[in-house]
């Protein structure tokens, strides 16, 4: 058995701190923009234009049969060429691997959030909708007012729960070599050959943060449940 | 976007010598179904197992089980992938020395399964918890009743309904394991994905090998929804929704 040398995991924390920063700013940048654009998404799937509810439940579709790891490549030499086809530059603009895969995650989530806010407006009483039509609200009003804030408040414990699963994936932003915290720590294991002591020590801190946040959710969840 | 599509590239040679590109690419689906189908039946032997034990009577047993979840499912997947395949070799110098003289895919493949086996088994085992506790309670007190112990409860009464209630939801932790059997590209292993990657370096055709790919995964999807429900029917319990509400 190799002696663990703890030193090495304190002399690059400066660095992995870093990392677990970019983790953090993925993270909430595409659960903020994953959750919006999911809602569009669950919106145009429930929607009573029926070309507009094929294309969303297509992209839905196609995006949760493909594993994110490809979705991340797709995208990373994707968005320059569609950066470059906006601006009409000569050549496709360096992006960076950070950036891109801001965009991918919000694009990817934004189709595992649309199945839950989906269950989530289809979990509101049809009773809600005839009395805000009742009322005399239009369709924007009666989502805005009355259907989505109940929707949003049964499944928040889920989107939590999603969100604690996103946190973990967005470490796959490995493959396209982006120093998020899990990337950070395998350049320095690498450089220093110290892959045991790094690993062991990502693993441990995923494991209490996401201990942590489960145990919340799941109070939060018991708190939470609407009365009826 | 001025992308220059070439979909003759499937049928050029690899620089590897002999082969075609989309033969690597079929040799890579091949991977990735054989790690998928092997971590299949450690996640759902497990599963069960981990999933039953959280349902039992006592402290101890379903303590154990419930660490085993927790373990297994608030670590990414990534970095357990690289605890097996990096991290227990050198915590083990007999397991190091023996990989040292096996072939290098053995390992990788050895790893994945085993990575992908116990992550899934997380998932699995909180679905056959629920299916366990979505049974009635008199059908464990029925089981009682009649003089069965625990152990013949569960073998005869609670497990043969549970395990055919969470049939649908095992669906779709099939395809998220075949899904994410494309993780196991991080250490080395020439699967799918790692192919299409490949063949992107080596000929600058990324779109063309994603575009076959992601054919491929779509396919593989429909086919595995297409298997799972004639199983979901064949299995479906009467008189629950599933079984037609007889």
């Amino acid at each position: 058995m190799t002696d663990l040398d703890l030193g090495v995991i304190a002399t690059a924390l400066p660095y992995l701190w870093k990392g677990f920063a970019y983790t953090l700013e993925l993270t909430v940048t595409a659960a903020l923009g994953g959750i919006f654009f999911g809602t569009l998404l669950a919106l145009a799937r429930l929607s009573g234009t029926r070309p507009l509810a094929l294309a969303a439940a297509g992209y839905v579709n196609l995006m949760r049969s493909v594993p994110l790891v490809l979705v991340i490549f797709w995208f990373y030499f994707l968005v320059p060429l569609i950066l470059q086809g906006i601006t009409g530059a000569e050549r496709p603009p360096a992006v960076g691997a950070e950036r891109t895969a801001i965009v991918t995650f919000i694009l990817f989530e934004a189709a595992y959030f649309c199945e839950i806010v989906r269950a989530g407006i289809q979990s509101v009483p049809r009773g809600q909708v005839h009395a805000a039509h009742a009322l005399g609200l239009g369709y924007a009003q009666t989502m805005r007012l009355v259907v989505l804030p109940q929707a949003f408040r049964n499944m928040l414990p889920v989107l939590l729960t999603q969100t604690i699963v996103l946190f973990q994936d967005t470490s796959l932003v490995y493959v396209i070599s982006a120093t998020d915290f899990v990337g950070a720590a395998a350049k320095v294991a690498q450089r220093d050959s110290r892959l045991v002591e790094m690993y062991l020590f990502v693993a441990l801190v995923y494991l209490a943060i996401c201990l942590l946040l489960s145990q919340l959710v799941r109070r939060l969840q018991r708190r939470a449940a609407v009365v009826r | 976007m001025n992308y220059h599509w070439n979909w003759g590239v499937f049928l050029q040679e690899a620089p590897e010598g002999g082969v075609r590109y989309w033969e690597l690419l079929v040799a890579g689906l091949g991977w990735t179904l054989a790690v998928s189908c092997l971590a299949w039946v450690i996640a759902l032997a497990a599963g069960v197992l981990v999933g039953t034990l959280r349902t039992v009577p006592g402290r101890l047993l379903p303590g154990l089980a419930a660490a085993w979840v927790e373990l297994f499912r608030n670590v990414p997947l990534l970095v357990q992938m690289f605890l097996w395949y990096f991290v227990l070799p050198e915590l083990l110098p007999p397991l190091k020395r023996l990989l040292a003289d096996a072939d290098p895919t053995t390992a990788q493949f050895a790893a994945a399964v085993l990575c992908l086996g116990l992550f899934t088994s997380a998932r699995i085992a909180e679905q056959v918890r629920a299916g366990i506790r979505s049974l009635p309670r008199g059908q464990r007190e029925a089981a009682a009743a009649v003089g069965l112990t625990t152990a013949q409860a569960y073998r005869h009464v609670l497990l043969p309904m549970a395990l055919r209630i969470v049939v649908p939801p095992l669906t779709s932790e099939a395809m998220n394991l075949i899904k994410n059997s494309s993780v196991a590209l991080t250490i080395g292993l020439a699967e799918l994905t790692f192919r299409a990657r490949e063949l992107g370096e080596y000929t600058f055709s990324y779109f063309e090998a994603f575009t076959a790919a992601t054919l491929i995964y779509v396919a593989i999807a429909m086919s595995a929804n297409r298997a799972m429900a004639w199983i979901e029917r064949r299995v479906a319990v009467p008189g629950y929704i599933a079984g037609g509400g007889r």
